[in-house]
Parts: C-alpha cells; sequence; structure tokens
C-alpha cells in the first residue's frame, strides 16, 4: 500500500497548505533518473512516518506553478512544510539515513 | 553483521560488473551504493560509446540492468554508505556500514568511483538546486527558453552542453583554456549547433543572484577584463575527484588521489582490489570500468582460492 499521493496545482491548497500534519512534498519527473530512485525510499519513509507526516508527490511536467513558486531547478527536491510553511529543502539523490536526519531537523524547526 | 566473501564497494559500471563475476563465481557478495545505481552513468542520457547498442542506450535503464543482471545471479545489494574500511587482525576486512553495523569480508573491491568537482566560487553552494547544476539531463527541462552557462570544456561539459541545448535558448560554454578537451566528434556537434556559444580563456569569478541565478561574473585570463553574463543557469562540469576516504591511509595513492594497482587491480593491502574510476590511470569510460570491475572480481576469486587456511 503507497501512503504517498499526487499533488496538483489544483489541490496544493488543500493538501499541503491547509494540512493539520507536516507534508513532505516530492518534486520529480519521469525523465529524471535520481527521481526514480528517490521515490522508493520516499514510499517507505512514508510509511515510517504514517500518522506523524503526510508524503505527497508532484509531477513537475504536469504542474507548472507550484515548482515556478518555490523557484525549483534541480529534481529530486523534497520540501518540508509545517503549518503551509516552508522548513526543509533537501535537493538532489540523498542516502535514506540522511533524508531521514534532514526531516527530523525540519519538523522541530 | 554479515561475512561476505566478496564485498563491493560502489554501485556503478565497474562495481556492478565486479558483482555480477563474483556472484556467478557462487560467492557470497555485496554491492553498498551510497546513492544512485550506476553512479555517473545514471545521470548520463543517452550513453553512445557503450559497445552493444548502436542506438545508444539511457543510462540510468543501462545501470538498471546491470543491477538486475547482478541480482539475478544472487549479489545482495545495500543502499547505504561504508563510512570505514579497516583490516582485522585475522586478515578479515571489517567495513562500518550507516545502516547495518559492521560487515566482514574476506576480499574487498572497492569501486566508489569520483564525484564531480564544485568551482569553488561565492554564490555557488547557496544556489544549488536554485539555478546552480551539476547534472544537465536532471535539471535541463527547467530552463525552457533562457540562457545558461557552461563551465568546462571536456567530455562531460560539451555532452551535457549539448544535451542543454534541447532547452535552453543559448548554452554559454565558459572555458579557462582557448580550446576544447572534449572528443573529436563531440567538438563537431558543439560547433554546429548555433545555440552553443563560446567564451574562451575565461573563469567563473562568482555566481549572481538572490534566491536564484541571475547571472555570472566572468573574468578573462588574458586581458583581465571583467563583465557579467546574465543566465537563468549554471551547469558546472570542471573535473572530478576520487572517492578515495576509504582508502587514504589504507592504500598507496597517487598524485591525484586514485589508487595504485597492478594489471589485476591489487593494491599494496592483500585482499584488496580497486577498479573504475577510482584507479590510477583509469580511462574512465563506463566500458573500461566494467572491464576492471571484471578482472578485479577475477583477482578476487583467485585470492580467495589461494588464501582460504589462512582467514578460516
Amino acid at each position: 500500500m503507497s501512503d504517498t499521493r499526487e499533488v496538483t496545482d489544483l489541490t496544493w491548497e488543500a493538501d499541503v497548505v491547509k494540512s493539520d500534519l507536516p507534508v513532505l512534498v516530492d518534486f520529480w519527473a519521469p525523465w529524471c533518473g535520481p527521481c526514480r530512485m528517490v521515490a522508493p525510499i520516499v514510499e517507505e519513509l512514508g510509511q515510517e512516518y504514517a500518522g506523524k507526516v503526510n508524503f505527497f508527490k508532484m509531477n513537475t511536467d504536469e504542474n507548472p506553478q507550484v515548482p515556478g513558486k518555490f523557484g525549483i531547478r534541480s529534481i529530486p527536491s523534497l520540501l518540508i512544510f509545517k503549518g503551509g510553511e516552508l522548513k526543509g529543502t533537501i535537493v538532489g539523490f540523498r542516502p535514506k539515513s540522511d533524508l531521514k536526519k534532514r526531516l527530523d531537523e525540519a519538523l522541530l524547526a | 553483521m554479515t561475512d561476505y566473501d566478496i564485498a563491493i564497494i560502489g554501485g556503478g559500471g565497474a562495481g556492478l560488473t565486479a558483482a555480477i563475476y563474483a556472484a556467478r563465481a557462487r560467492r557470497r557478495a555485496v554491492v553498498f551504493e551510497n546513492a544512485v545505481t550506476g553512479g555517473q552513468i545514471a545521470t548520463t542520457g543517452l550513453v553512445e560509446n557503450f559497445p552493444g547498442f548502436p542506438a545508444g542506450v539511457d543510462g540510468f535503464e543501462l545501470a538498471q540492468s546491470f543491477l538486475q543482471q547482478a541480482e539475478k545471479f544472487g549479489a545482495e545489494l545495500r543502499y547505504e554508505d561504508i563510512t570505514s574500511l579497516s583490516v582485522g587482525p585475522d586478515g578479515r576486512f571489517r567495513l562500518q556500514a550507516t545502516e547495518s553495523g559492521v560487515h566482514t569480508a574476506r576480499a574487498v573491491i572497492v569501486a566508489a568511483g569520483a564525484h564531480y568537482n564544485r568551482l569553488g566560487v561565492p554564490g555557488e553552494s547557496e544556489l544549488v538546486g536554485r539555478g546552480v547544476s551539476y547534472c544537465a539531463t536532471c535539471d535541463g527541462a527547467f530552463f525552457q527558453d533562457q540562457e545558461v552557462a557552461g563551465v568546462g570544456g571536456g567530455d562531460s561539459a560539451i555532452d551535457e552542453g549539448l544535451f542543454l541545448t534541447r532547452f535552453a535558448s543559448k548554452v554559454h560554454v565558459i572555458h579557462r583554456r582557448a580550446e576544447l578537451r572534449a572528443s573529436a566528434m563531440l567538438q563537431e556537434r558543439a560547433f554546429a549547433n548555433p545555440k552553443m556559444a563560446f567564451t574562451w580563456n575565461t573563469v567563473v569569478e562568482r555566481i549572481e543572484g538572490k534566491g536564484q541565478v541571475e547571472g555570472v561574473s566572468l573574468r578573462n585570463l588574458e586581458t583581465g577584463a571583467t563583465r557579467t553574463l546574465p543566465v537563468g543557469g549554471v551547469f558546472i562540469f570542471v573535473g572530478q575527484l576520487p572517492n578515495n576516504a576509504l582508502l587514504r591511509g589504507l592504500v598507496d595513492l597517487d598524485d591525484g588521489g586514485r589508487a595504485l594497482v597492478d594489471l589485476t587491480m591489487r593494491t599494496s593491502v592483500p585482499g584488496l582490489f580497486v577498479a573504475g574510476d577510482l584507479r590510477t590511470g583509469a580511462a574512465r569510460q563506463l566500458v573500461s570500468a566494467c572491464g576492471d570491475g571484471a578482472t578485479a572480481a577475477l583477482a578476487a576469486e583467485h585470492y580467495l582460492e589461494e588464501e582460504p587456511a589462512t582467514h578460516g
């Protein structure tokens, strides 16, 4: 079962900005090799943080607005939000242990 | 803790080929990969010089097929970093892994490769992911109809610069010399491409921009003249540094930090082999890295056959 759902420009407000829980969004595109590597790790983290953090992914090919707003120029980029505010950005592929550490730091911020 | 026959550090072309050979020799083999399977090849769009693929092959897909082949024969893959490598009094290697703790191995093949060099100029680290990139195939599509700069004059600089012309309106190649080092065929393509522009004898002194890249400050090395080139992205391809942290103090390195090996990839430490871009004299090509991996695995197999009693 997947705990990571798709978010789009249209659902951004409801899913991310107004979320009660902190949110991690994985910005990706089908042509990006490292994105395909990071996806299964994000899935695993989504299961480990179930009930504590909501996990989403956004296809940057199909959704121009949100990536533009946050100036995303490299993927994979993982953005972490709390109360609708950006608390952390992780650019590029990182091993799982590193992602976990950065996510935990952002949750405390 | 697991005790392996052969532990391979690095899951690029060299490491995955070594794993195929080690697993087919029925050795208990593991590959530790701290980032992306395939290493540098995983972020190369089209690989055109690997034999057997006259139409070229997607680098990421090719790396995935190396991995499938290694796993089919029984090799194990672990996505984690090895933070230390040492030899115990019994001659067994000890590997400290970030996730799964300490493992031991009778032979080790280090195929950790190299990473792209940073320019080391102001603005660079602040703007990574905000227009500063080291991977055109990853990030090029974000620069549709914009002007970008590509820094460097070697194969990867020109190859990735050409890739960027699919998206960018102009690719300014900034090179500190008066001619390219890239292969003749790549140079021909680059000079024939109307979207490629060349700025010779010039270095980047600073990457400008608040929140995202807005330009690069350039200095001409001959005249000393400085100017700012407005660009939305800066792609940096200025050579590689060997990933030799595990080897320092353990084996002899050349002046460039690459491991000294013999023709069978043996280092000065018995049972420790180095293959691919991390070894001295490496051709730094996928096909030669794969060849190194096979050579190292066969040499490791030979070592295990010769030495069992002292390590049992």
